[in-house]
C-alpha cells in the first residue's frame, strides 16, 4: 500500500476510541488491555528522582492516579479547548483543574499539572498519541492520518484546537467529523437507508442534535443544534451537590477542599447514576476520613426531579433543528440514539416525547453502542477519504456550518455573511474601502453567533488588511473572501480591487495558538521517523517476549503443569530456550515469531490452567477479586477510580 | 462578481491544455477537476436561465457533481486540485442554495439581467454603510405606524417584566396578517415566472419590473414578522426600520 491506513478518532470528554475499517466493517481497535475505551485522562508520574521530565501516562493508569494525586492529573480537558481564559475559570468550580495564574487575557489558558504546564490542545495530544500507539501496535506499521471527531456545535476556535491537537501528537487531520453525523454514517451503512433522521447525542461533556437527510448513499445534514457544555458531567455535578451537602449538614465535614475525596465522591456518584439506568432505586455508602459512613438511598424519581431541568436544555435545540430543517416531529423516520447518557431512561423519554415517536409506533434506535457509534462512524469517514474501497465509495457526507458567520459594522451590530445550517465548504465574498483619506489599513472583526450585537456573539478573529495603497476615502475596493472549509474552520483571503495588489491579511484568532507556538508543542518523544517506530516495536517485542517468557518460568510451580505431557514440557522448554535467544538480537520478526511458537507451545498449559481458574470460581473464591479486577479495567463507564478512602 | 450569462471566456484546462469554456467543473476532455468556473449558477448546472425548474432534478445533479467535486474525494490528491475541489464545492453549494429557494433564484436571475434589488449587504461598501434605497409600501403605511406602537409598548413591558395578554394577542394577529400579505406576494412572484422565462422582450421587460417591486415588498414585510417575532420572543433589539435581509 502506497500510503499508510487511515483511522478514525473519537477524541470525547470521558473516553476516546480509535476504530478502522475491517473490510466492509467498522471496528474499534483495542488497547493493550483490551479494552476500546481509554478514558480521557492524562496523568503526571511523580518527579523522576534524578531530575528530568516525569512520564506522561494516558487511560485507565491515569485515571488510577485520580485519588493518590489529583493535582497531577487532568480528565474533561475537551471542555476547556479553544476556550477563553474567563470561559474556563467558570468550569474550574467543578473540576480540580488548576490554572497557571500568570497567562494574559488574550493567550490560551494554561493547565498546571505538578511542576509543568500544558494548553488544552496539549492535553489532548497526549490522549490522541495513545490512541494513534494503540493503531500501530495493532497494525504493525506506522500510523500518520485520521479523521478526529468533534461536536457538531464546536464553533471555530474549538474546531481548530482540535486540529492542533492531532499535529502534536504526529497525526495528520484528513478530516474533522461532526460526532451525530459520524454516527448516521455508522447507522447508514449496512442498510441502504433512506428518508429523515435526527441524531441525539448527549455524551458527556456535550450535546447535539443533528437532522439528515439520507438518499442514494449522500448524507445530507439539514440542520443541526446543540450545546457544547451540557452532559452527563452536569448530572453527574447535580448528584455530587446533594451529596457534599448532606455530608456537611449531617456529619459537619465539609469535603469541598479534599480534592481527592471529591474524585471519590464523585466516581460513587456515576456509580449510583448508572445502576438508576437499569434499577428503581441505587444506594450512596461512603466512609468519610473521619470514620462516620454516609448512607443514602437515591430512588430512581427522586433522581429524575433532580436532572430534570438539565434534560430540558436538550428540547429548546431539538426544536429549534426541526424548525431550520422545515421539518415536524411526524417526518423524521428515525432517531438515533449517540452518547452514554442515553441510556438514562428519562432521556430516552424525552426523546420519545420531543420527536413523538411512541405515538407512530417507533422507537429511538440504539442498536449500536452509543459508546463506540461515533468511533465506528468515524472509520467510515476514514475509509471514503482513503477513496480506496468498494464498500463507501457512493458515500458522501454533507454536512453544515452550526453557526452563522458575521462581521461587525460600525455601532456594533453583525451583519451576517454566512447563514447558519448553510452547507459547507461554504464561502461569502464581502467588499470593503477605508473611511479617511490615505487610509493604509481596515479591521475586521469576525464572529460566530446568532445575536444581533457582535458583543454578544463568539469573536472569532480580528483581521487587519495592511499595505492598502494610500487612496481618497471610500475609493479603494478591496475583496475579502471568507471560506468555511469541510472542517468548519474559516479561512479568508484579500485583494484590493482598484490597484490589483493583494491585501496582506493578519489574523490574529481571539483564542487560539499561532503556528509556531503549534510546532514547538509537538510531542518531543514523537515517533515520526521509521528508525524510532522500528525501534519502539522491537521494545514492544521484547517485553511480551520477557512476560510470555516469566510466565512459562513459573510454570512448574503450578499443579497444572504435572498433567502436561514430557513431549509438552519437551516443546515448551525447546521453544523457551529459543526464545531467549533470538530476543536479544535486533529482528523483530524472528522475536514474534519465536513468541507465536512459545505461546503455542503452552496452548495446551493455558487450557489447564483456564479449568483450573474456572473450578476455583465455581467454589467462590477467585470469581469475586477476578470480577473486580475486571470491573476496574475493561469498558469503565467514566474515567474514576473507585470510591475508597485511604 | 457575476458575469453576464454568455461572455464566458475560453480557458486552457491547467492539465490537458485544450480550452474549454470555462462553465465547467471538470475538463470536457480529461475530466480533470478546475478552478472555480466564472460562469453564473445556471450554467454550472447545465440548466438553461429560467425561473421554472424541477427542484428534483436539480438536487439530483447537485447530488451527482457533488460526488466528484467534494474535497472528500481529494483528500489524498495534490495541492492544487484540493484547493480547486474545496473553491468549488463551495461555489456548488452556494449555488444549489441561490437556485433551491424560490425567492433567492429569482433575486439572483433578475440581478444577472442589471436589476437592482435592494440588497442586504453583500457587494455594499461598508465603511460608507451605505444602504440600498428602502421602498416603502405606502399601502401599509397605517398599519405599520400601529404596529410599531405595539412593538415599542411591548418592548417597555417585557422591560419592565411584565405581559399584556390582549397585547400579546394583537401582535399575534397581526403576525399573521403580515404573513398573509408576504405569501400572496410570492404567489404574485410565480405569476410572473412564465412570462419572464417563455414572454418576448416586451413582457421579459414588464415581469422584471413587477418582480423587483414585489421581490421590495416582500423584503420589507419579512422584515415585519421577524421582528413581531422577536418582539413576542422577547428578544431586544428588534428595529423595523433598519433593512436587514429578505
Amino acid at each position: 500500500m502506497a500510503e499508510g491506513r487511515v483511522v478514525g478518532i473519537d477524541l470525547g470528554t470521558t473516553n476516546s476510541l480509535v476504530a478502522y475499517m475491517e473490510g466492509d466493517k467498522p471496528v474499534v481497535i483495542p488497547g493493550v488491555d483490551g479494552s476500546n475505551l481509554v478514558p480521557s485522562v492524562v496523568a503526571l508520574d511523580p518527579m523522576p528522582a534524578g531530575g528530568g521530565r516525569p512520564t506522561v501516562t494516558v487511560g485507565n493508569s491515569a485515571r488510577k492516579a485520580l485519588i493518590e494525586r489529583p493535582e497531577r492529573v487532568i480528565y474533561s480537558v475537551k471542555r476547556l479547548m479553544g476556550r477563553g481564559l474567563s470561559e474556563v475559570e467558570s468550569e474550574s468550580k467543578w473540576f480540580p483543574f488548576r490554572l497557571a495564574d500568570d497567562v494574559e487575557a488574550g493567550e490560551v489558558p494554561r493547565i498546571q499539572l505538578g511542576e509543568l504546564r500544558f494548553t488544552p490542545p496539549e492535553i489532548s495530544a497526549y490522549i490522541l498519541r495513545q490512541l494513534k500507539r494503540n493503531a500501530e501496535r495493532f497494525f504493525g506499521v506506522p500510523v500518520t492520518q485520521a479523521v478526529i471527531t468533534v461536536p457538531a456545535y464546536f464553533n471555530d476556535a474549538q474546531r481548530q484546537a482540535t486540529k492542533d491537537a492531532g499535529r502534536m501528537a504526529g497525526l495528520e487531520v484528513l478530516r474533522l467529523v461532526n460526532e451525530p453525523t459520524a454516527a448516521a454514517l455508522a447507522y447508514g451503512l449496512d442498510r441502504a437507508k433512506q428518508g429523515t433522521i435526527a441524531v441525539y447525542d448527549l455524551g458527556g461533556g456535550t450535546f447535539d442534535i443533528s437532522i439528515l437527510k439520507l438518499r442514494d448513499g449522500i448524507f445530507e445534514v439539514q440542520s443541526t443544534n446543540g450545546d457544547t457544555h451540557l452532559g452527563g458531567d452536569d448530572v453527574d455535578n447535580l448528584l455530587l451537590a446533594v451529596a457534599l451537602d448532606e455530608i456537611h449538614s449531617e456529619h459537619g465535614v465539609d469535603l469541598r477542599a479534599h480534592a481527592g475525596a471529591v474524585q471519590a465522591l464523585r466516581k460513587a456518584a456515576i456509580d449510583a447514576k448508572v445502576q438508576l439506568s437499569t434499577q428503581t432505586v441505587a444506594q450512596f455508602d461512603i466512609e468519610l476520613p473521619n470514620g462516620d459512613r454516609y448512607q443514602r438511598e437515591i430512588p430512581r424519581e427522586v433522581f429524575e426531579n433532580l436532572i430534570e431541568p438539565v434534560l430540558d436544555r436538550t428540547v429548546g435545540p431539538c426544536k429549534q433543528a426541526m424548525l431550520d430543517a422545515g421539518v415536524i416531529p411526524e417526518q423524521i423516520d428515525e432517531v438515533v440514539l449517540v452518547g452514554g447518557s442515553t441510556r438514562i431512561p428519562a432521556v430516552r423519554q424525552l426523546v420519545d416525547d420531543v420527536f413523538h415517536l411512541s405515538a407512530r409506533g417507533k422507537r429511538p434506535q440504539v442498536e449500536l453502542n452509543p459508546d463506540e457509534v461515533v468511533a465506528l462512524g468515524a472509520a467510515v469517514q476514514a475509509d471514503i477519504l482513503a477513496g480506496t474501497s468498494k464498500t463507501t465509495e457512493e458515500m458522501l457526507l454533507l454536512d453544515v456550518t452550526p453557526l452563522s458567520l458575521g462581521i461587525e459594522q460600525l455601532g456594533g451590530t453583525v451583519a451576517r455573511i454566512i447563514e447558519r445550517n448553510s452547507t459547507i465548504p461554504a464561502s461569502a465574498t464581502e467588499h470593503f474601502t477605508t473611511g479617511v483619506d490615505g487610509q493604509t489599513n481596515v479591521a475586521i472583526h469576525v464572529v460566530q453567533g446568532e445575536r444581533e450585537l457582535a458583543a454578544d456573539c463568539r469573536s472569532l478573529a480580528r483581521f487587519d488588511l495592511k499595505g492598502i495603497p494610500p487612496m481618497s476615502a471610500g475609493l479603494p475596493r478591496i475583496e475579502v473572501r471568507f471560506l468555511i472549509d469541510a472542517d468548519g474552520i474559516l479561512q479568508v483571503s484579500a485583494r484590493e480591487q482598484r490597484s490589483g495588489t493583494s491585501a496582506h491579511i493578519e489574523v490574529k484568532p481571539t483564542y487560539g495558538l499561532t503556528d509556531d507556538q503549534v510546532e514547538s508543542m509537538i510531542l518531543d518523544s514523537f515517533d515520526h521517523a521509521e528508525e524510532d517506530f522500528m525501534k519502539r516495536l522491537l521494545i514492544e517485542a521484547r517485553n511480551e517476549a520477557d512476560t510470555i517468557l516469566a510466565a512459562v518460568e513459573r510454570g512448574p510451580e503450578n499443579p497444572a503443569w504435572s498433567h502436561l505431557s514430557e513431549n509438552e514440557r519437551a516443546a515448551i522448554g525447546g521453544a523457551r530456550d529459543h526464545l531467549a535467544q533470538v530476543k536479544t538480537g535486533d529482528d523483530l520478526q524472528f522475536i514474534r515469531e519465536a513468541t507465536v511458537a512459545l505461546d503455542q507451545a503452552t496452548r495446551h498449559f493455558a487450557e489447564l490452567l483456564m479449568e483450573a481458574a474456572v473450578s476455583s470460581a465455581i467454589r467462590g473464591k477467585t470469581m469475586e477479586t477476578a470480577g473486580e479486577e475486571l470491573g476496574d479495567e475493561v469498558s469503565a463507564p467514566h474515567p474514576m477510580a473507585p470510591a475508597e478512602f485511604k | 462578481m457575476l458575469k453576464v450569462l454568455d461572455s464566458a471566456v475560453p480557458v486552457a484546462c491547467w492539465s490537458c491544455s485544450i480550452a474549454h469554456n470555462d462553465s465547467t467543473l471538470f475538463c470536457p476532455h480529461c475530466s480533470k477537476i478546475q478552478p472555480p468556473p466564472g460562469a453564473d449558477f445556471f450554467t454550472v448546472f447545465g440548466l438553461n436561465p429560467h425561473l421554472n425548474l424541477d427542484p428534483a432534478s436539480l438536487e439530483k445533479e447537485f447530488y451527482r457533481l457533488s460526488r466528484r467535486v467534494h474535497p472528500d474525494r481529494f483528500a489524498r490528491a495534490a495541492q492544487n486540485e484540493k484547493e480547486w475541489s474545496l473553491a468549488d464545492t463551495a461555489l456548488l453549494n452556494d449555488a444549489y442554495r441561490t437556485l433551491n429557494d424560490p425567492i433567492t433564484r429569482t433575486e439572483y436571475l433578475l440581478k444577472l439581467h442589471g436589476a437592482e434589488i435592494g440588497e442586504e449587504h453583500s457587494g455594499k461598501d461598508r465603511r460608507t454603510g451605505k444602504m440600498g434605497a428602502s421602498r416603502f409600501p405606502a399601502d401599509l403605511l397605517e398599519e405599520v405606524f400601529e404596529l410599531n406602537m405595539q412593538l415599542e409598548e411591548m418592548r417597555m413591558e417585557h422591560k419592565r417584566g411584565e405581559e399584556d395578554p390582549a397585547l400579546k394577542q394583537s401582535l399575534s394577529e397581526a403576525r399573521k396578517k403580515f404573513e398573509g400579505l408576504r405569501d400572496a406576494v410570492d404567489q404574485d412572484l410565480y405569476g410572473q415566472w412564465n412570462a419572464w422565462d417563455s414572454g418576448d422582450e416586451a413582457a421579459r421587460h414588464a415581469a422584471q419590473k413587477t418582480m423587483v417591486a414585489l421581490l421590495d415588498r416582500r423584503r420589507y414585510l419579512s422584515n415585519l414578522v421577524r421582528d413581531v417575532t422577536e418582539a413576542l420572543e422577547g428578544k431586544e433589539g428588534a428595529t423595523i426600520f433598519t433593512q436587514r435581509g429578505r
